[in-house]
């Protein structure tokens, strides 16, 4: 009987895996930061800088705004790093074969994927604050916080992963733009990103109901937990909550659809 | 390797893709799965690999189940797709030491192999180059490279030289045999039966999914109710001995039937199908067709083939 590969054998390989995307990525480093930076930076630079030396937003709003948006940075790059390449390795280029052939089992194979998007999501969030420094001039911190920023940061761009998953396998490939123009732009703009969700209720309630929906509020909320508590929130241990309900149900969504894609 | 009653029929379908294969593959041996485009060999190997689920029956690899343990039967085994799958933001080297790498070779032994399978598909000159521009002859070669990087004791090739030139086509045979030699057991599909002819130990013949026969090539084309031929031109004196022609053909010993099979103003040709040795049987032919008086103009020796076999199977060709 041949014996089977070992744990051992399972975690080099689940590391020569890793290894690879982050070689690759290593290599257009700058570029990966542009295409993933260039959108919040015009943001805060807009919204919270220009509007606000205008005159035409209160110098308060950036404090609001930055956290939001390393919030969207973060889940946004994790749904990308995830999905465009997945719908690519899956469908024209047909890489990804040479992992699945690994003696990986499948979920792990998958997992790769997740941790790897996730690491991105967190390099790109993490930059985000030395550019808020450059842009604004100073940016909400609390050393108290940290731990909080961390654990939804890190859960956000889990999220965002699975959710990139989710939409790379499920979406057929020919239709994968016109998916993302249309789960994007509602993404980006129901995520109380630019806005503080508790908010809405006095104005407008049906857009706070949708907005309670998208994933990306809880990281944003959050965030606003952790740097700016003065603004009002969603409470931090909710937002958690929250994160790891979307977590269980877009991981096992992304999953389904990844052994759908992998096994015929 | 072994495979039982195994059927595949994919959603949706109609039919079954695959339907009660049933063979075996001994230790050493490359075997070819002969059959034409959509005859349920690439899903065969799917299934083989892990990659396709069956609907029905078993598959073995060193009598471990396809099914039951698909990570070991990835250690053993070794693929060759049919399209290219290569790692585009990889150089070369970089492709052959990463797939070595997930199949947890160490370091020093991946080091090693890699310029020696670099070496063997005659790579080295363009290693550190990515395979974006590469030619097909070059990707395949890159592919089996890189499979032979965790040293597969089943290397499974599907389709490996459609769409290269003849001189890549030759290489990649060559290299075959040569895994041959160092006892790599190999199953190829291939809708070549000169391919098949020249490369495989025995050949399984498909069509919509079921094995129509199974054996050494020479044994099939042995095996066809119409085996070897022999083709001859004769000038006649008066055009009326040809019926006494083809009657004095008939009746010699080895051979089965005759027919006239075309006239022209040189002569006429005869084909005779013969039941043994077409080269045995020139001598005796030519003897018959002086008897007559007539004269042998012309002689040619018809091999029946694997392309027969598959007519004789199917009642159609295979391309």
């Amino acid at each position: 009987m041949v014996r089977g590969p070992s744990f051992a054998l399972m975690l080099r390989s689940f590391g020569s895996v890793l290894r690879r995307d982050i070689v690759v990525t290593g290599k257009d480093l700058v570029a990966f930061l542009a295409q993933v930076l260039l959108q919040p930076v015009f943001f805060l630079f807009v919204f919270g800088k220009l509007l606000t030396s205008l005159g035409y937003t209160s110098s308060g709003y950036s404090n609001l705004l930055f956290p939001g948006l390393v919030a969207l940075t973060a889940t946004v790059t994790a749904i990308q790093a995830m999905a465009f390449p997945l719908v690519a390795e899956f469908s024209w280029t047909k890489e990804i074969e040479d992992r699945l052939l690994a003696p990986l089992p499948l979920w792990a194979v998958a997992g790769e994927k997740v941790v790897f998007a996730t690491l991105r999501a967190l390099v790109a969030s993490a930059v985000m604050f030395p550019i808020g420094i450059g842009v604004l001039g100073s940016i909400p911190y609390r050393a108290d916080g940290l731990g909080l920023l961390i654990g939804v940061l890190l859960l956000g761009s889990l999220v965002g992963a699975c959710i990139g998953m989710t939409v790379g396998t499920f979406v057929p490939p020919t239709k994968i733009n016109i998916a993302f123009a249309l789960i994007f732009t509602p993404l980006l703009f129901t995520g109380a990103t630019q806005y503080p969700w508790p908010s809405l209720g006095q104005h407008l309630r049906w857009f706070q109901v949708l907005s309670a929906v998208n994933p990306i509020t809880y990281v944003s909320e959050g965030m606003r937990a952790a740097l700016v508590p003065n603004i009002p929130h969603i409470p931090g241990w909710i937002c958690l909550l929250a994160l790891a309900g979307s977590l269980a149900i877009f991981g096992t969504l992304g999953m389904i659809g990844f052994r759908h894609r992998a096994i015929d | 390797m072994e495979v039982r009653e195994l059927v595949k029929r994919y959603p949706k379908a109609q039919t079954n893709a695959v339907d009660g294969l049933t063979f075996a593959v001994a230790g050493g041996e490359i075997f070819g799965l002969l059959g034409p485009n959509g005859a349920g060999k690439s899903t065969t190997i799917g299934i083989l690999t892990t990659r396709v689920r069956p609907t029905a029956g078993q598959a073995l690899i060193a009598n471990v189940d396809v099914m039951v343990a698909p990570r070991t039967v990835r250690s053993l085994l070794g693929v060759v797709p049919q399209r290219n799958n290569l790692d585009r933001s990889l150089s070369v080297r970089q492709n052959l030491l990463f797939h070595a790498a997930y199949h947890g070779v160490p370091k020093a032994v991946r080091a090693r192999r890699a310029e020696a399978l670099l070496e063997q598909f005659a790579l080295t000159d363009r290693a550190n180059e990515k395979p974006e521009l590469f030619s097909g002859g070059q990707n395949q070669r890159m592919m089996i490279a890189r499979t032979l990087m965790h040293d597969p004791s089943v290397l499974f090739l599907d389709e490996p030289t459609t769409g290269l030139d003849p001189a890549a086509r030759l290489f990649v045979w060559d290299r075959i045999r040569e895994l041959r030699e160092a006892g790599v057991t190999i199953v190829l599909t291939t809708h070549d039966m000169d391919e098949a002819a020249a490369l495989a130990d025995r050949v399984g013949i498909v069509d919509s999914g079921r094995l129509l026969a199974l054996d050494t090539p020479a044994a099939l084309v042995r095996g066809l109710a119409t085996g070897a031929s022999l083709q001859i031109a004769v000038e006649l004196a008066d055009e009326r001995g040809l019926a006494g022609l083809l009657d004095r053909l008939g009746t010699l010993a080895g051979v089965q039937r005759c027919e006239q099979v075309g006239a022209e103003a040189l002569g006429h040709t005869i084909r005779l199908y013969l039941t043994g040795e077409p080269a045995a049987m020139v001598g005796p032919v030519a003897a018959a067709v002086a008897e007559v008086g007539a004269r042998l103009i012309g002689v040619e020796i018809g091999e029946a083939s694997l392309e027969d076999v598959f007519i004789d199977l199917t009642g159609r060709s295979l391309r």
